[in-house]
Formats: C-alpha cells, structure tokens, sequence
C-alpha cells in the first residue's frame, strides 16, 4: 500500500521549470529522516543520500519540475501575455484556471477574433487574474513569474488522474523506495530540475555524483487509447524498463539488469520504445566520460495536459523495481 | 568603448574566423590582465587573479556571415549562409576571405523577372557572389571554398542616440568585457570571449571547462523587435528602453535569485533597464549553466533592430548603460548573494 497523502502533496506542490524550491521543501520533509544527507545544489537540484555498504553508487532520478506559462508582458488592461515553458500545448492551455507560485489564481483565454480555440497560438494566449489595470496586475505579478495549471486528484479505482503526474508520481515513487530500501551501494535520489525544458538539471547532478549507475524515472506514453499513436506500452501492464527513448538508447547490460531485478521479485514490467521525448536518463548517460543509465517508465495518458493518467499498480511495480535494484550486489559493468 | 565597438564592429569575424577580432581584442586585454590566453577552439581568456568568487563575464566574437561553397563555371560563387535571412543580402557588398576579396550578392534584374519571380524569395542557394571573375578557373585565382565571407557595412552613429553597423551582435559585448577588465572587481575575474556562439554555442562549451565559473555574466546584442505592426508582448526588447536583463531565452532559465539581483543592481544604481521579454533565442548561458556541476548564470543584452543584417541598429545609451549595469553587478559584489 502507498502513502497517498505524500503522493497528492507532491503532485500538488507548485513547480515549473526554473521554479522549483516549493516542491524541492515538500520533496525535503519527507526524505530527510531517511536520508544520511539532503542538500541542494547550484541549480537547484535536490540531493538525498542514503549510504550503503559496496562503496558503489547508485544515482535515481526523476525530475521535479512541471510545465509552466511565463508571464512576459502586462498590457494596460492588466491582461498577462505568456509564453510556454517546457512542451505547453496552446490549445490545451485555453481556458483553464491557473496558479503562481505567490498564490494568485487567474484563468486563461485567447484572442478570439480570428477563428475558434482549436487554432489558438502561443501569442494569442492570455492570462486574466482578475485586474483591470496595468499597475493593479503588476501588484500581484512580475514579468518573469511563471504560472501552472491548476488540477484536481481524481481517483478512477486503481487509476488516478491529475495535472503534474509528468514527473511528480516518479518523484512519489523514489520517495517511497527511499523510505523502504535495503540498498547496498551509496544511493543518491536526484529531484532535478529543468528537465522539461531539455534535462539541463540532471547532467550536473551526475557530474558532481560521479555515479556507477544512474536509473531514471520518468513517466511514458502509452498506445491503448482510441485511435492513437501506435506504442506498445499499456496502462496496468507494469512499470517499463526503457529501450530507448529520443535521447538515450539504453545500454543493454543495464535493460538486462533492471529485467532480472524485476524477474528476480516477480514484479510485472514491460519494455518500452519511446519515439518522442526525451529524459534525464540521455543527459546522464553522456556526462564526464560516459555513464551507465537506465530508466523505469510509469505508463502515463495524456502527458503535458491537466489529466494526465496512471495506473497506481504500475505505480507500486515501479517503487518494487527500485528497490529490487539498489538490493542487487552486482552493478551492470561493461 | 565607443571608439573600440566602432572598431570591433569593422572586423571581419564570421564564426570560425574570428581571428581578426580575436588580435584586437588581445593587443588591448593583455594590458588589463594577468594572464591572457587562447585555447585550442580559439576562445580567449584574460584572467585578472583575485581572491573570492571564480566570476566570468562572457561575449561571443563570432558574427553572422557566409562560406564559399564553390565557383561556378561562369565565374560566380555559390555560398551557404548561416543565420541570415535570404532577403538581406541581396544587392550587398561583401568581402571573401583572408584577402578581403570584394564581391556583391546579385540576382536578376526586375526588368527580366516574371511576375512569379518578382514575389518569390530568393533563397541562398539561388543567389551567388560576383568577384569579377570571368570564369571559374578566374574566380579560383582569388578566392578559394571554405573562404568566409563578411558584410562591409561601416559602424555609423546616427540621429541623436543610434548607432548602425554589422555584428552588434555580439562586439557590443566585447567592447563591454574588455572596459570591464580595466576595473578591480573583489573577485577572481576572467572576461571570456568565445567563438561559434551563432552556430550552436561551440566555444562556450569548452570555454566553461577551461574556467569553472561559480557566476557567468554573458553579454549580448539582442533582438529587438520594436516595429510599427508589432504589439507590445512581441518586441522582446525595445531599442532606447535600457540595458535587457534575462529571465529566459531558448537555452536557459536565469535562476530566480538571478535575475533579481541584477534588477536590484539596476534599481540600486539608478540605471535604467527594461526586461526581455522574449523567451527564444539562445545565448552561451545556454551552454555554460549546466555544464560541470552547474552555473549561476545571467544575462545583459544591448537590444538591436535588424540583427543578423548588414546593418543592425542599437542605441548608445543603452550599449553604455549595459556596461553600467555589468560593472555595478560586480562592484557590488552581487556575485556573492546569487549563490
């Protein structure tokens, strides 16, 4: 069984790329008795460390950050023009209710008089908090301030739906296998940030960790909904273990590894092809003189929308197969 | 520092031949630092050694420009462009390689175009460079491919406030990281000037290896997009408005703590700024913030109208403000709080 309550207030926790210190404080409270270290670096990463016996490190990842609208101008009505942090889709991003890191709430809409919200661009957007004036808007939010959706948690028996599971579940997960772990190596839990705008956290984590095996966790897409894309993963079919994604072909020593981990515990996994997106697993795989990096997905519908859908079972599976692989003696080598 | 942009603006530095503004901008550095040196990219160092914070200020001395790919066999070059939009170089003077070659980027006369053609672009693979020559064999007399190829626009100042030249983008960062190198700073001091910034940020990539910065401060000429048929969320910068402090471009997300700091700086010091609002584009801060264990990074860019044209305009105002701004930012030991 999971700590829900952790996992909704790490989900709910405000986070946009470049913006991180709220979830990293909520990330922190809940590490930090089970950890031997939890610092911060310079770009804001979050570093917890759980010693082990091997004298071998292990790095887990997930990253911290969500998408995110950055306010760039004011205009005299008080109306906020944004544009995206990190893969916003316009359209998706009509008419929702928003929130900033400072509390103020706002609701989005578009310039409507040339064609309907299914053709809304980026610069069409706009944000409305409610002010009537230039100055009354600036009161409440600067230039530079970046808004996120605001979600509901809905929970659809073993599935839940909320905005932010891309990457906050994963974070929730390495939380969980953190709290419960028999890890023999050194394991340091990564929350990066910035990885929605092109995983510039991770790889400086790794430089300074100088890890023996990095494991990313991420979320995925999947192919079993009506007429989408074709992909093999499914919802409930078990966590994957990454073949490749748009940045990063995993070694095959270390896809055999996380397969036996989760042979080894009879937990149920799938492999995965991601054709499009990237994760942190490619950035640290190219750190220093190379890095042995893996990841574990969690099947997730809807990625980068306010819905974005997982199966808690794939959930657990995944928080099972951290722990089965931090408990394995023998690291993947080349 | 004017008289030094004018001059900076005139060389010819296309990226990858940057070694004309690369000699300049040593002659005068090795007078300021400690140490001053060039590494195996071509990315120059002047060091001025001090106690405390491992600070570097950091301007790109590539421009825009073009290559010769080849003769063809009625003497006109082929070329390939880099970051140049096909409409500026028609009917513009160029010169070619290290020779300084003359040539002009012709196209059809109008008298000859087709109404089709009249409203088509021309692309760059559809214009050529006339040297003169007479044929192909003629025209491998004075050029040869792989020679760069650079606009000639002179630096001008205008109207009351403007300048116009080639490659504001970046010599206005230049010229200020070499005026910060006559000061003393309470920190250990490198200004970086880096190559192939407009092909992908190349040089910043070694460059930040061979520093290890704690804080970067980059140094830019920047879009402004100030036009009558723009609205305001989309001028990014506006020409005249002050020094353009960063929150965001395409590569980096300034750190919060960041980007307040050199607002702080700005309010502090009565300077004025405006804030670029745009989020595209990219500068070396891309490059440098996460490379290593990561970078406290910002960004102060001089706003030009018409940037990677022949001629880009900018405000001088605002190109002295910007230096200003970087200078109080270090006086002010600024450095320390953004950690």
């Amino acid at each position: 069984m999971f700590d829900k309550d952790m996992l909704k207030s790490i989900l709910a926790a405000y986070g946009p790329s470049g913006r991180e210190q709220t979830v990293s404080d909520v990330i922190r409270s809940y590490v930090e008795p089970f950890a031997d270290e939890v610092y911060n670096d310079t770009l804001g990463n979050l570093i917890a460390v759980k010693k082990g016996t091997s004298g071998k490190k292990v790095m887990l990842s997930a990253h911290m950050d969500q998408i995110g609208l950055i306010v760039v101008d004011i205009d005299e009505k008080g109306f906020l023009r944004v544009s995206n942090v990190g893969g916003v889709n316009p359209v998706v991003s009509v008419a929702r209710e928003v929130k900033f890191e400072n509390g103020t709430h706002g609701v989005t809409y578009f310039e409507t008089e040339k064609h309907g919200a299914k053709d809304a661009t980026m610069p069409e957007l706009f944000v409305d908090i409610g002010a009537t004036t230039r100055e009354e808007a600036e009161a409440k939010v600067q230039i530079g301030d970046v808004a996120v959706y605001v979600t509901n948690f809905v929970e659809m028996g073993s599935r839940v739906s909320s905005g932010a599971l891309d990457d906050r579940i994963a974070c929730a997960a390495v939380v969980e296998a953190f709290r419960t772990m028999q890890n023999v190596h050194d394991v340091y839990a990564v929350f990066t940030v910035q990885e929605e705008v092109g995983l510039r956290g991770a790889g400086a984590a790794a430089y300074a960790i100088e890890p023996d095996l990095n494991i990313s966790l991420d979320v995925t897409g999947t192919g079993d909904t009506p007429k989408c894309g074709r992909m093999s993963v499914k919802l409930g079919a078990g966590a994957t273990v990454k073949v490749m994604d748009s940045s990063v072909i995993v070694p095959p020593v270390v896809r055999a590894f996380l397969a036996e981990a989760a042979d080894g515990k009879n937990i149920r996994w799938q492999p995965e092809v991601l054709r499009a997106g990237g994760t942190d697993t490619g950035a640290v795989q190219r750190t220093r003189g190379g890095i042995l990096s893996g990841c574990i997905s969690i099947p997730t519908r809807y990625i980068h929308s306010p819905v974005e859908t997982a199966d808690m079972g794939d959930y657990e599976a995944a928080v099972q197969l951290v722990c089965a692989a931090v408990a394995k003696q023998e690291l993947p080598h080349r | 520092m004017l008289g030094r942009l004018e001059a900076l603006c005139n060389l010819n530095g296309v990226s990858g031949d940057e070694g004309r503004v690369r000699r300049y901008i040593r002659d005068i550095a090795k007078d300021y630092a400690d140490e001053v040196w060039v590494d195996t990219m071509g990315n120059l160092y002047a060091h001025k050694k001090g106690e405390g914070r491992r600070v570097m200020a950091c301007a790109h001395m590539d421009e825009v420009g073009m290559i010769v790919w080849g003769a063809m066999d009625n003497g006109l070059l082929a070329y390939q462009a880099g970051g140049i939009d096909p409409r500026v170089v028609v009917s513009k003077r160029v010169v070619i390689g290290p020779d300084e070659v003359p040539g002009v980027i012709g196209s059809k006369a109008i008298h000859l175009q087709s109404r089709e053609e009249f409203s088509h672009v021309l692309g760059h693979n559809e214009l050529f460079i006339d040297i003169g020559a007479k044929d192909k064999a003629d025209a491998l007399k004075y050029v040869n491919p792989g020679d760069y190829v650079s606009f000639t626009t002179k630096w001008e100042r205008y109207g009351e406030d403007k300048m116009k030249a080639k490659a504001l983008d970046d010599r206005v960062g230049c010229a200020i990281a070499l005026e910060l190198l006559k000061n003393s700073y309470d920190c250990d001091f490198y200004a970086v000037f880096t190559v192939q910034e407009e092909l992908g940020l190349r040089g910043a990539q070694a460059a930040v290896y061979n520093v290890k910065p704690e804080v970067a401060l980059i140094l830019e000429g920047t879009t402004a997009n100030d036009m009558p048929e723009a609205e305001g969320h989309q001028h990014v910068t506006k020409v005249g408005a002050g020094p353009a402090i960063s929150f965001m471009d395409g590569g980096t997300i300034v750190r919060p703590k960041m980007f307040e700091a050199l607002k702080r700086t700005a309010k502090e010091a009565g300077i004025p700024f405006q804030i670029r609002q745009g989020t595209r584009g990219g500068t070396d801060a891309g490059a440098i913030h996460k490379a290593l264990s990561g970078c406290i990074t910002g960004g102060i860019s001089v706003p030009c109208r018409y940037i990677h044209s022949p001629s880009s305009v900018a405000s001088i105002r605002d190109f002295e403000n910007a230096y200003k701004l970087a200078d109080s930012f270090l006086k002010t030991k600024k450095f320390d709080e953004v950690l």
